[in-house]
């Protein structure tokens, strides 16, 4: 059974050589001088100033909660999903409950403009 | 295929190797067999939009390197290989070069569990379409980490835009497939297909399934990136987002990564939505016996060129969406079709009303 994953690791082990591989080789084969001004980051011909880990927009922290809330959803509807021939009526009724809840929420969040970008 | 590697492995036993090294090494032919076509194949996709797009814009395409330019995939890779790979200043080396490895490997990490016929795959595992969700969803931490290790603005901004985008369409994409897990009571992609086997093609998936084929396709292509919503790169604005710094075969990688994704995105729709490697003809008397009615992985690669062909088609047809756009178009729009369609699909699963027979 867990013998079926073993060649799923020797894939992995594959295609990260391959990255690993291409990338030494083109750090060997590619020529070149350093200095500051190529170094330096790219910031359209200005003097790169301020520090660049700036602060953000908290939007995005918002779409990264909303997204562990619905991305733990589809991991609880993925099982009952492959199972529902045998759940019948019961296993639907449930989900329904649990998914009603859910659209509540998301129906919360909408309505207070979370999912607002002007 | 199959007798081929029933002769490889009568070689392998030849050698009289021990099993494990016999076992790696069978699995490793295996693997480079799927690997090295899809990198010629990713080679030829960029080909193929450059020429493909050229001609809807009345322009000629690539035509100088061989015939027809017919080599320039690899006049480009050489050019990449000569490059230099420029670290920039400030940025955190290790984390920089990672990100690229990191990228490229779970983008083709998720070939392992593709069935290319009934028989030949390289991981016949029951929770295939788990993991395919699970690798390509750690696709966004080479996003993220070569943004935030670039020390640059523009590849921070564009790594911030391109994974919030990233997540938000996951979800939708993720509400698809439990309609697809529904219709065909598996998890394995093999399965999939053949609960999609029948009298004819009105027994493939996209038919009932018709808006959540919708809603994939569409994400699928908003999660690779790719026009009209690549505002992570956004070269007008920021530039070329979250890859700006990178120069030479790392950037190489990035551009490897993600035409492998969208190559593994047409391959998934075909699986779960358009019967694989199934054959369109298999009940049409006329056609009996000859090898238009065998399924066979002929089928696959034509139904996934016309999908490649229609992720340059959109490139070449639509503009870009406004960032605000795409975000709701992904959470307002997709997200309760899904949800509505999963609830209509339980309810027909339930009742034994579904036209899929199981």
């Amino acid at each position: 059974m867990l013998a079926n994953y073993a060649p799923i690791l020797i894939f992995l082990c594959i295609s990260g050589a391959l990255g690993i591989v291409l990338l030494l080789l083109g750090m060997a084969l590619g020529s070149g001088r350093k200095d500051p001004d190529k170094t330096s980051p790219y910031e359209c011909g200005f003097e790169p100033f301020e520090d660049t880990r700036m602060r953000f927009d908290v939007r995005y922290y918002l779409v990264a909660i909303l997204f562990i809330i619905f991305d733990l959803e589809i991991a609880f509807l993925f099982p009952w999903a492959v199972s529902l021939e045998q759940v019948g009526l019961f296993g639907l009724v449930a989900m329904a409950v649990f998914l009603g809840l859910l659209v509540v929420g998301f129906i919360y969040e909408w309505r207070k403009g979370a999912l607002e970008w002007d | 295929m199959t007798a081929i590697l029933v002769q490889l492995d009568r070689l392998l036993d030849f050698f009289g190797l021990p099993d494990l090294i016999h076992y790696t090494l069978f699995n490793g032919i295996k693997i480079i067999i799927v690997l090295l076509p899809l990198i010629i194949t990713v080679a030829y996709f960029t080909y193929a939009e450059r020429k493909i797009i050229g001609f809807m814009q009345n322009r000629l395409g690539p035509n100088r390197v061989g015939w027809g330019g017919l080599l320039q995939p690899f006049a480009d890779v050489i050019k990449m290989l000569l490059k230099e790979v420029l670290i920039p200043s400030n940025s955190n080396r290790f984390l920089f070069l990672l990100a690229p490895v990191l990228s490229l490997t779970t983008a083709l990490a998720a070939w392992a569990v593709v069935p290319f016929d009934n028989e030949f795959v390289i991981a016949d595992i029951d929770a295939g379409l788990l993991y395919i969700l699970a690798v390509t969803s750690l696709g966004v931490y080479g996003v993220i980490l070569a943004g935030w290790a670039s020390n640059s603005k523009y590849a921070f901004l564009g790594a911030m835009r391109s994974a919030a985008q990233i997540i938000a369409y996951e979800i939708a994409m993720g509400f698809a497939l439990v309609g697809v897990l529904m219709a065909s009571g598996s998890l394995n992609l093999g399965n999939i297909v053949e609960a999609q086997a029948g009298t004819s093609v009105l027994n493939w998936f996209v038919w009932p399934l018709f808006p959540l084929f919708l809603v994939y396709f569409i994400s699928g292509v908003a999660e690779t990136n790719r026009a009209p919503f690549d505002v992570a790169e956004g070269e007008s604005e920021i530039v070329a987002g979250f890859h700006v710094e990178y120069s030479g075969i790392a950037f190489g990688l990035f551009f490897l990564g993600e035409y492998a994704n969208m190559i593994l995105i047409t391959a998934l729709t075909t699986l779960f939505f358009f019967g694989g490697w199934l054959s369109p003809f298999s009940e049409v008397s006329a056609l009996e016996g000859s090898f238009l009615s065998e399924p066979s992985f002929a089928w696959l690669a034509l139904k996934m060129s016309f999908f490649m062909f229609c992720f340059l088609w959109f490139r070449a047809t639509f503009p870009r969406y406004r960032y605000d756009q795409i975000m709701r178009l992904g959470w307002k729009v997709f997200i309760p079709i899904t949800i509505v369609w999963i609830v209509v699909e339980g309810i027909m699963v339930v009742a034994k009303v579904g036209p899929w027979s199981v």
